[in-house]
C-alpha cells in the first residue's frame, strides 16, 4: 500500500475538519476573502460534501475598498458553484467616512474586526471558518484549529482548549462561538501547489500583469480607483506586478513580476525570500500586533 | 522523497527546545529574509543581550517573550530536498503539560532533549511517558549542551543508561540517541568533529530518513461515519475519513454496532467517483440497500471492532479544576459523542517511576488508570489495536471544557452497567454518603422544628436530604429502602414512638442509624455537625 503524499494528507485532514463542523455546529459559516487561501476552503468544501453542495453559507466582509477584480470574481464564484454568498459592511463606518488612507489602524480595526462582529452577531453563527496558516504569523502558529472566542469574540491565548488527535470540542455556551481553520497546518507553498494541482480558480490579480502603481514607503501600490489619492511627487507608472496576498487596495503591496501562470508563480513562490505578510502593510507596525488584535476579536 | 514528518520538540525548562528548533530552520536557509530581520531585531532587546536567540523564533505569544517561556504548543513548517516537516515546539514546564500533550497527539515522532549536564530528569520521563501513552512509537533523545561537558563520551554513555531503562520501563519501540549541541551547532545539521566517537547520523539527517509508518499497519478496514450525505432522494452516501485498510467497489462491509450487512456500489474520493480507496483517504461511500447508519456508526470489513458501554483507560487530566466522583462528561470517541461518567479512579500513576498511586482524585495534569461507563453502547476498541477507535476525550457538561483525554486499554462488559447507577453511584454524585438517622420528635428530646433545623444545616452544607415524617399506616420498610436508594441523606422524624427497627432489614449494616442521640447532645448544631461528619465522602475533593 503506498502513502498519501503531503498534499493529500492536508487535503484530507481540512476535509475532516470541515465535515466535523457541519456535523456538529449549530450554524456554521465559511468566511470568504476572495483570496487563494478562500478559493481553497470552498474548493475543499465542494469536496467534502459531494454531491451535496456545502450545507453552510460563505460570508464576504466588505470593507468597500477591495480591489474591483475581487469583487466581480466574489460575485462569479457566488454564480457559478451553487452556494449562498452573504455580503456584509459595517455602514456605520462608511457613514463616518472611514478610510484607509486616512484612519489607519482604525480602519481596519471599524471596516473589518467590528464589521465582522456584527456580521457573526446578526446571523448568530456559532462556528466560523477561517483561512489563517500557522505559517502566517507567530500567534498565529500557536493557535488552535478549533479556536474558542468567548461572547465578546476575543480570544485567550493563555487558556486555549487542548486539542487532542482529530477528536475536536465544538461544545460552547450560547454567544460563545468558535474559529475554525482547516487550512492550519498548510504553508503558501502547499496552497500554490494544490491550486495548480486541481486547477482552482482565483482572482487574476494574482498573476502578473501591467497595472497602475505608485511606490509608497516601500511598498507597491495599486491604484484601482479614484479614491487614491497622490501624495507630492508620487507618480503613477504601468509597471507588471502581482499580488501575493489580496485585501483592500490600498493597504496591500504587490511584487514586480513576470509571473503570469500558475506553474511561473509556483516557481517564484518557492524561491520567494519574502514571506508572504510583508506585503500586507498593516502587520508591520510591530511584533505581537497581530496577537493584539485578535485578542479584540480580528479573525 | 519522503511523505510529511510530524514530530514535537520537548524536554525541561531550559533544556534548548526552541534554541534546536530555529537552529535547523536557520543553519537549513529555512527562514524568509523579513522573518531573521524581525529575529535580529527582537534579539537587541531580547534577554541574550544582542546575539541572535534562536528561541524568540517560535516563542510568539507576548506573555511568553516577556517571561522567556513557552507556554504553548507552536507549530512550525519547513521543507529540505528530502522531506516536509510540520515541528510542534512544546513547553517544558510541568504546569503547561497538557499543551505539550497536544503537541503529542499531533506527531509521529518525539525528540526529547537532554542536558548533558542533567541527564534524565522527572521531566524527560514525564514528557517520554506522555508522548508514549499518545501513541507515538518513534523516540530521538538528543543529548544537549555537549559542549558543556567537553564532549565527553563516558558522560554520553551514562546518559545512555539512564534512557535504555527508561526505554524498557516505557516499552518504548524505537529509541535513537544522537549528541548535540544545539547553540554551538553540532550534529544538527553537521557532523561534529568534536565527537569523532559519535558514528550516527545527525538530527536533519536522521529526521530526513527514518520511517514512521512502516509497522504501522491495522488489520482490516474501517471508517467512522461523520455524516450522511443526502442532496436529494436519489442518492445516500456516508462521509468519513478511512482510519485503517482498503475499501473497493462490490466489498461486502457491515456496519457497526447493527452489524447489518451490505455491499458497496459506488465510492468517491472528494468529488471523484473511484475504485478503490486506502487509508486517510476522505471517502463517500454508498451501500446497495438501504440500511440504519448515522453519524457515530462505523462501517467495516474484517475487522473485528467491539460494541460495549464501557472501559478501562489511562487518562491524562488537563482541567485547572480537579476531578471529583459526580462530574459528568460528554465521551468523545472517533465521531461518537455520548454522555458518560467515570465510575472508578483505580490509581494515579507516579510520573517518574511509574508505579500505581492510590487515590480517587485527580489533578491537573495527573495520570490515571480509571474505569468510564457510557450512557449506551457504542463502537470502539483498543488503543493498541485500532488506534484511532480507542483515543477519547471527556469533555465537562457544565464548563464545555476538555477535561481530559485517554486511550483505551480493556474494552469492559456489560456488568460494569450494573455498578454505574446504585445507590452508592448516585450518592457519589450527590457528593456524600447515603445515610438513614432515625431522630425521636417528642417533648423531651427534640421537637420537629429542630429537626427541620438539622436538615437546613445538612442543605446549606451541600448535603441532598429528605425529612421523612411516617405515619402509622406507611410501609415505611419500602419508603426508606427507596430513599435510601437514591443516594439522599434521609432524616427519619420519628413522632408517634413507633418501631422503626424494620429498616434495618432493607439497607446495608450501617446505613442505618438508630439511635444517633447517645453519643450526640440533642441540639440541632451537634446532630448536624455528626451526621455531616458520617456522610462526608472523603474520595472528593470540595468547591
Amino acid at each position: 500500500m503506498h502513502h498519501l503524499s503531503h498534499l493529500d494528507k492536508l487535503e484530507a485532514e481540512a476535509i475532516y475538519i470541515i465535515r466535523e463542523v457541519a456535523a456538529e455546529c449549530e450554524r456554521p459559516v465559511m468566511l470568504y476573502s476572495i483570496g487563494k487561501d478562500s478559493s481553497v476552503m470552498l474548493h475543499l468544501a465542494l469536496k467534502a460534501f459531494y454531491p451535496e453542495k456545502p450545507p453552510f453559507p460563505f460570508l464576504h466582509i466588505d470593507t468597500t475598498w477591495k480591489f474591483h477584480e475581487m469583487i466581480e470574481f466574489r460575485d462569479h464564484v457566488a454564480d457559478s458553484y451553487g452556494i449562498t454568498m452573504l455580503t456584509y459592511t459595517n455602514m456605520d463606518g462608511v457613514a463616518r467616512g472611514i478610510n484607509p488612507f486616512d484612519h489607519g489602524a482604525a480602519y481596519t480595526d471599524i471596516m473589518k474586526t467590528q464589521a465582522l462582529k456584527q456580521a457573526l452577531d446578526k446571523y448568530e453563527f456559532t462556528a466560523a471558518f477561517g483561512g489563517g496558516r500557522r505559517d502566517e504569523e507567530k500567534s498565529r502558529a500557536k493557535e488552535r484549529i478549533f479556536s474558542f472566542r468567548n461572547s465578546a469574540h476575543a480570544w485567550d491565548p493563555k487558556n486555549q482548549r487542548p486539542e487532542m488527535w482529530k477528536l475536536f470540542n465544538t461544545r460552547i455556551h450560547k454567544g460563545e462561538s468558535i474559529r475554525v481553520f482547516p487550512l492550519s497546518n498548510w504553508t503558501e507553498a502547499d496552497i500554490w501547489q494544490y491550486i495548480r494541482r486541481e486547477n482552482i480558480e482565483i482572482v487574476p490579480l494574482y498573476f502578473a500583469k501591467e497595472r497602475p502603481v505608485v511606490e509608497r514607503d516601500g511598498n507597491i501600490i495599486m491604484v484601482d480607483d479614484d479614491r487614491m489619492k497622490l501624495l507630492v511627487g508620487e507618480k503613477v507608472e504601468m509597471r507588471k506586478v502581482r499580488f501575493r496576498t489580496l485585501g483592500c487596495y490600498p493597504l496591500t503591496g504587490g511584487v514586480y513580476s513576470d509571473a503570469d501562470t500558475l506553474d511561473a508563480i509556483v516557481e517564484e513562490t518557492l524561491s520567494a525570500l519574502e514571506s508572504e505578510r510583508t506585503s500586507r502593510v498593516i502587520d508591520h507596525e510591530e511584533t505581537g500586533s497581530m496577537e493584539r488584535r485578535k485578542k479584540e476579536g480580528y479573525f | 522523497m519522503r511523505g510529511l514528518l510530524k514530530f514535537i520538540t520537548c524536554g525541561s525548562v531550559d533544556d534548548g527546545k526552541s534554541t534546536l528548533i530555529g537552529h535547523i530552520l536557520y543553519a537549513s536557509k529555512l527562514l524568509y529574509t523579513d522573518q531573521e530581520q524581525a529575529l535580529l531585531l527582537d534579539s537587541k532587546v531580547g534577554s541574550r543581550g544582542g546575539e541572535i536567540d534562536y528561541s524568540l523564533l517560535l516563542d510568539g505569544l507576548m506573555a511568553e517573550r516577556e517571561q522567556g517561556i513557552t507556554i504553548d504548543v507552536a507549530y512550525r513548517y519547513f521543507t529540505t530536498e528530502h522531506r516536509s516537516f510540520i515541528v510542534a515546539d512544546t513547553p517544558g514546564h510541568e504546569e503547561y503539560t497538557r499543551n505539550m500533550a497536544v503537541g503529542a497527539s499531533f506527531a509521529d515522532l518525539a525528540v526529547i532533549l537532554i542536558d548533558a549536564t542533567q541527564g534524565v530528569l522527572v521531566q524527560t520521563r514525564r514528557h517520554a511517558r506522555i508522548c508514549s501513552l499518545m501513541g507515538i512509537r518513534h523516540f530521538v533523545f538528543a543529548i544537549n549542551k555537549m559542549d558543556l561537558v567537553d564532549y565527553d563520551v563516558t558522560r554520553f554513555h551514562e546518559i545512555e543508561a539512564q534512557i535504555r531503562d527508561l526505554k524498557e520501563s516505557l516499552h518504548l519501540k524505537y529509541v535513537q540517541l544522537i549528541p548535540v549541541s544545539a547553540t554551538v551547532g553540532d550534529n544538527i545539521t553537521e557532523k561534529s568533529p568534536y565527537t569523532l566517537w559519535y558514528e550516527g547520523p545527525t538530527l536533519l539527517q536522521f529526521l530526513e530518513t527514518v520511517d514512521v509508518e512502516e509497522h504501522m499497519e491495522e488489520t482490516g478496514f474501517y471508517m467512522p461515519v461523520q455524516r450522511v450525505c443526502r442532496p436529494d432522494l436519489t442518492f445516500r452516501g456516508f462521509q468519513g475519513q478511512i482510519e485503517a485498510g482498503e475499501i473497493r467497489i462490490g466489498d461486502s462491509i457491515r456496519v457497526l454496532p447493527s452489524g447489518e450487512e451490505a455491499h458497496v456500489s459506488s465510492l468517491y474520493i472528494g468529488d471523484k467517483a473511484v475504485e478503490s480507496a486506502e487509508k486517510g483517504r476522505p471517502v463517500t461511500i454508498c451501500l446497495d440497500r438501504e440500511m440504519d447508519v448515522s453519524r457515530g456508526c462505523v462501517l467495516v470489513k474484517n475487522c473485528d471492532l467491539k460494541v460495549a458501554s464501557g472501559c478501562r483507560a489511562t487518562i491524562l487530566w488537563m482541567d485547572d479544576e480537579p476531578f471529583y466522583q459526580g462530574k459528568s462528561f460528554f465521551v468523545k470517541l472517533g465521531t461518537k459523542l455520548i454522555p458518560g461518567v467515570i465510575t472508578q479512579v483505580h490509581h494515579t500513576v507516579d510520573v517518574n517511576t511509574g508505579d500505581p498511586v492510590h487515590k480517587e482524585t485527580l489533578s491537573k495534569n495527573e495520570i490515571a488508570e480509571c474505569s468510564i461507563s457510557f450512557v449506551s453502547s457504542i463502537v470502539f476498541d483498543e488503543f493498541a489495536v485500532h488506534k484511532t477507535m480507542g483515543e477519547l476525550i471527556l469533555i465537562d457538561r457544565v464548563t464545555n471544557m476538555t477535561s481530559a483525554c485517554g486511550v483505551v486499554t480493556a474494552v469492559t462488559d456489560e456488568q460494569e452497567r450494573h455498578i454505574l447507577i446504585n445507590r452508592e453511584m448516585r450518592a457519589r454524585m450527590n457528593i456524600q454518603k447515603a445515610v438513614i438517622v432515625e431522630l425521636p420528635v417528642d417533648d423531651l428530646t427534640l421537637s420537629l422544628k429542630e429537626v427541620r433545623e438539622v436538615e437546613r444545616i445538612l442543605a446549606m452544607h451541600g448535603r441532598h436530604t429528605y425529612l421523612y415524617q411516617p405515619k402509622h399506616k406507611d410501609p415505611v420498610a419500602e419508603i426508606v429502602r427507596h430513599l435510601h436508594h437514591a443516594g439522599i441523606v434521609v432524616l427519619v422524624a420519628n413522632r408517634y414512638e413507633m418501631d422503626l427497627s424494620e429498616i434495618a432489614q432493607v439497607v446495608p449494616e450501617g446505613a442505618y442509624i438508630k439511635d444517633l442521640l447517645a453519643t450526640v447532645s440533642p441540639e440541632p448544631e451537634a446532630i448536624a455537625e455528626e451526621i455531616l461528619r458520617i456522610t462526608e465522602n472523603r474520595d472528593t475533593h470540595f468547591h
